[in-house]
Formats: structure tokens, C-alpha cells, sequence
């Protein structure tokens, strides 16, 4: 059998749904729902971060930023799962342990994609802002967060895609998530929770795809969105 | 040690983190065993630990590739060095499946075994013996017939249902069974296969019915689950007997007195033709002497403190009067 049939045989086996499939894994739905909870609260706090620290390094420019973007880069090489293990020792099972890893993982593609976004607005158009008697605040705000608005969400959208395929980590320290049924599957070699949760990890993540997708045909002036399909 | 079907999968990425450091300390643990073995012999043929079997008049102790085996290999060599056999050690073979083959054809003379996983993984997969005496009479019963088992020792490296020190003290908990009246609100916790496995909870329930409130999937008797029991998430833990953090996190393993999980003694595993009778009756005498407790603080001072293998297996020897 292919990675496919096994994990369609699994997503599509009714008992799965209801949580009676296997002892202790919980049901699909309710996984996913878990998952998207794991995934949405590190990427929350990750953006929340990100953005404001990545526009303000844009903004101001110099040789600050070569600094700070770099050290994004290179910590983008944090292994997830041992800072995971390193937190459940140290810090035992607060919400830390499993939240730090993922904010860690999402914080990397979102500075830097809203640094590039804001640094590379055209410097006529910043002069034209200044020129027309804007504040600090309004250059930023009115000009050049819309303009670096399709990188901005590029940095959001690979960010959520990294945090919702790694979010199966949650499952490593016991918690739940569609990384319980690959991680229960392994521990039982029972190959197809594994491609089922893999596949519905993958689902998740092209859905995920899709909304950053109208989220940036929403909010992205027209004249602007060629820009966002660039990165 | 117990079997470990599975469960390595996420420490796969930790261990290519943790390459650097394992094989610096793997070298300096082999450098000082090599030492010991060209110190021990006349005889020590090069760090191929395949190479075919050493000169007639010495016989070779074998070791697996884990810290308590090769500890227990240099023990076993120096209480036969110390009543005048000539012997060699070739340590940090391999698993199981690589080193049995050699000690059945006599390239090895000597491995330190653990009963219940000879039994299952190597002479029949088969067995349900879970006792000493059952899992001894069945390798006697069935191991070819070059070679043979001498006696077992009370040391054993099972899973155990293990608790705080001090949760064990409040509850006057010695043997699983004590746990009968609070395992209804106890979460336990141990790799993901112990829901499903027949010594897991189902076992735990048949010995002993117990049903505990719930189960946390963590991992084997690593970092995991060794945080969870020592910070309260959960109560109890499948935790392996020999664990060094038993004794630096302060735990307690329950007695297992109706075997829910098999025994794993420590045994002297034998090639028939290279036994003598000065040989059996050394190693039968160290297994008399050597415990669980003494066997898991030999552990923490190998794997903790990084100690020499040779100086904690000397050191145990002569204050038990074996060399």
C-alpha cells in the first residue's frame, strides 16, 4: 500500500472521529482542534513580536539591522525539538515548554520578511511622505507598513506554515494535537495513524496556505499585490 | 537491558544534535577500556571488536554497546583476572543482534546478559516466562547448545512502576500493589506504547487492578518522563530500574513481586567450550554479590560522574572481597 492508502484508510475509518479507535489518542476532531490551538497562540505572540520589531529595524535602517536581521537568520537554526526537551528538564510542564519552541521556530520568517518589506520601500516615496508633513508614526503607519504589507503577511504565512507542521512537537511532552496519533503510532508501529496524522497535518497546512491567500486579497491594495507573489 | 521497540524516533533529531558530545565521550570511555584490556592481556588484538577470536589460553569478555553493560563486562574481567585467568575484553560490540552470533560461535567467551531480553529477543521470541526461574529454566531449555547461562544475580534493569521518594514515604507505597487505593486519582506516565503494550497498563491492571485516572505519553524512561514524575504532572512512571537519575532525582521503584514485567537479571552468558569450573565459580560468585543498588550507583558514578569504568569495577570487587 502507498502513504496514501494507508492514510486514507485511517482518516476515513469512522471510529477515528469518534475517539473510540484507539485507546487514549483522543478523536480527529478534537485533534485538530487542539493542533489549531497549538498553532494560532505561538504565532499570535511570535507576530506580535515580529512585526513591530521588523518594521522598526526597517524603518531606522543602518548597520543596527544588518546585525539583527542576521542573528534572525541564524537563529532560525534552533533545533525545535531539543529546545522542547531542554524546557520540559529545566521548566517542567508550564505552558513555557511547549509555547518558547514555536514562538522561537515563527519569530525568524516574520522579522525579517516585515525588515526586507519596510527597508525596501522606494525612497522617493518615504521623502514624498515626509515632504507632505507627516509625523514619524504617520510615515510608518500610513505608508510604509501598506506598502510592506504583501511581505509582511509572506513572513506571517510561512511562519504559520512552520509552526502548524511543527505543532506535533506538543505531542512529544504528552500533550495533544494531531502529533498524537504519529507519535502513538510509531510507539505502536502501526503505520497508519502515522500517515493519517501526517496527511491531516499536510491539509492543515495548505488551508492554511489558502487563508493567508485571501487574507492578503482583502487587505493588500490591488496596485501593490504584484509585489507579494515576488517572495 | 528491556526491550525498546520503537520509541527512538524523536530523539533521532536530539542525537545528530548530540553526535559531537557522544563520540567524544564514547572515545574517551573506549581509550580508557582499551587501556584497561592491553593492561589486562598480553593477548588484545587491535579495536576491531569483530576481529575473530583471541589465542587459545585467554578467553574474551564481550560487553554490548550501552554504559552498564561494558561496567559490568570490566567487573567480570578483573574478578577473573584476579583469580589468575587470562583474559581479554572486547567492549562496545554492538546490540544483541550483532554480538550474539559471536559468543554462539565462541569469538567471545564471556557477556554480561540480561535474562528476560536474551530470552525474547535472541533464543524465543515466543516466551511469555516473566519470572527469574521461568525465564532461567526456558534459556537453559532453549539456548544451543554451545552455550549456556551460569547464575543469576538480584541485579536487574526492568521497567518499573517508580514514584517520588517522597510520594512513596507519605503513601507507605514498597510494591506496586500498595498503589491500589490511589491509582483511581493518579495520572501515570511512560512511552506511548505502554497503553497498548501487555505489561503496560492492561498488565498493571491484571497483576494488580490497578486503573489510574489517566496516562500521559511521554518517552522511555528519558528526560521526558523523568520530568513529569519529578514535577508532579504525573504520579507514577514506567522508569527503567537501573536509571542513574533514580538515585539524583531522589525516585523510588515499587516491587514488582508478581512479574508484571518480565525479569531482566543480570546473568553471566557463557561459550560452553571456554568455561572452566575457576571461571563459573567466579562469575556465580559476583552475581551472588551484586544488587540492583549496587549496580545503579556503579551506573551514576559511570554515567553521571563520568568515572572510569575500570576504577568503579575495581572499587566494587574489592569491597565486596572479589579480587
Amino acid at each position: 500500500m502507498s502513504f496514501f492508502s494507508w492514510a486514507w484508510d485511517w482518516v476515513t475509518t469512522d471510529a477515528y472521529w469518534h475517539g473510540t479507535g484507539w485507546q487514549g489518542s483522543g478523536s480527529i476532531p478534537q485533534q485538530l482542534v487542539a493542533h489549531l490551538g497549538y498553532s494560532a497562540l505561538p504565532l499570535l505572540i511570535a507576530a506580535l513580536i515580529g512585526v513591530p520589531a521588523g518594521v522598526a529595524i526597517g524603518h531606522r535602517g543602518g548597520k543596527g539591522a544588518v546585525v539583527v536581521i542576521n542573528v534572525a537568520n541564524a537563529w532560525r537554526a534552533i533545533p525545535t525539538l531539543g529546545l522542547l526537551i531542554l524546557l520540559a528538564v529545566f521548566l517542567g510542564f508550564s505552558p513555557l515548554t511547549w509555547l518558547l519552541p514555536l514562538v522561537v521556530l515563527a519569530i525568524p520568517p516574520i522579522l525579517v520578511n516585515a525588515y526586507e518589506g519596510v527597508a525596501g520601500v522606494d525612497r522617493d516615496v518615504k521623502d514624498a511622505a515626509k515632504g507632505a508633513g507627516m509625523t514619524t508614526w504617520q510615515q510608518v503607519i500610513k505608508v510604509e507598513v501598506p506598502i510592506a504589507l504583501p511581505l509582511i503577511l509572506v513572513g506571517l504565512r510561512t511562519a504559520a506554515i512552520f509552526v502548524v507542521a511543527t505543532a506535533t512537537i506538543a505531542a512529544y511532552i504528552g500533550l495533544g494535537g494531531l502529533g498524537r496519533f504519529i507519535i502513538d503510532g510509531l510507539a505502536n508501529s502501526q503505520y497508519g495513524p502515522v500517515a493519517g496524522g501526517a496527511l491531516l497535518v499536510v491539509i492543515l497546512a495548505v488551508l492554511v496556505l489558502a487563508l493567508f491567500a485571501g487574507l492578503s486579497w482583502l487587505l493588500v491594495p490591488a496596485g501593490l499585490r504584484r509585489q507579494g507573489r515576488s517572495n | 537491558m528491556p526491550l525498546r521497540t520503537g520509541a527512538t524516533y524523536g530523539l533521532a533529531v536530539l542525537a545528530a544534535v548530540a553526535v559531537a558530545a557522544v563520540s567524544a565521550c564514547s572515545t574517551s570511555s573506549s581509550s580508557s577500556s582499551t587501556a584497561s584490556a592491553a593492561a589486562s592481556s598480553s593477548t588484545s588484538s587491535g579495536s576491531n571488536p569483530l576481529a575473530p577470536a583471541a589465542s587459545s589460553g585467554s578467553v574474551v569478555v564481550g560487553s554490548a554497546n550501552f554504559p552498564e553493560d561494558e561496567l559490568l563486562a570490566e567487573i567480570y574481567a578483573q574478578a577473573l583476572q584476579a583469580k589468575g585467568v587470562k583474559v581479554s575484553t572486547k567492549l562496545n560490540i554492538g546490540a544483541r543482534e550483532v554480538y550474539y552470533p559471536q559468543i554462539a560461535k565462541g569469538a567471545i567467551s564471556i557477556i554480561p546478559e540480561y535474562n528476560g531480553s536474551l530470552l525474547t529477543v535472541s533464543v524465543d521470541p515466543s516466551s511469555t516466562a516473566t519470572t527469574t526461574a521461568a525465564v532461567d529454566a526456558a534459556l537453559t531449555a532453549k539456548l544451543p547448545s554451545t552455550l549456556e547461562i551460569l547464575n543469576p544475580s538480584s541485579a536487574t534493569d526492568s521497567d518499573s512502576v517508580t514514584v517520588t521518594q517522597a510520594t512513596a514515604t507519605k503513601y507507605h507505597l514498597k510494591t506496586i500493589a500498595d498503589l491500589a487505593p490511589y491509582a483511581k486519582d493518579w495520572t501515570f506516565g511512560g512511552p506511548p506504547e505502554f497503553k497498548t503494550r501487555s505489561d503496560g497498563l492492561s498488565g498493571l491492571k491484571k497483576n494488580y487492578g490497578l486503573t489510574f485516572k489517566a496516562f500521559d505519553p511521554l518517552d522511555e524512561s528519558g528526560p521526558i518522563t523523568l520530568a513529569a514524575l519529578t514535577s508532579g504532572k504525573v504520579q507514577a512512571a514506567d522508569v527503567f530500574t537501573t536509571t542513574p537519575q533514580i538515585l539524583t532525582d531522589h525516585l523510588t521503584s515499587l516491587a514488582d513481586p508478581k512479574f508484571n514485567f518480565a525479569a531482566q537479571n543480570v546473568i553471566p552468558l557463557v561459550y560452553k567450550p571456554a568455561a572452566t569450573p575457576t571461571i563459573t565459580s567466579t562469575l556465580n560468585a559476583v552475581s551472588a554479590k551484586l544488587t540492583t543498588a549496587a549496580l545503579l550507583q556503579m551506573d551514576n558514578a559511570v554515567i553521571t560522574d563520568h568515572a572510569n569504568y575500570s576504577t568503579v569495577a575495581a572499587g566494587f570487587l574489592k569491597a565486596e572481597g572479589l579480587s
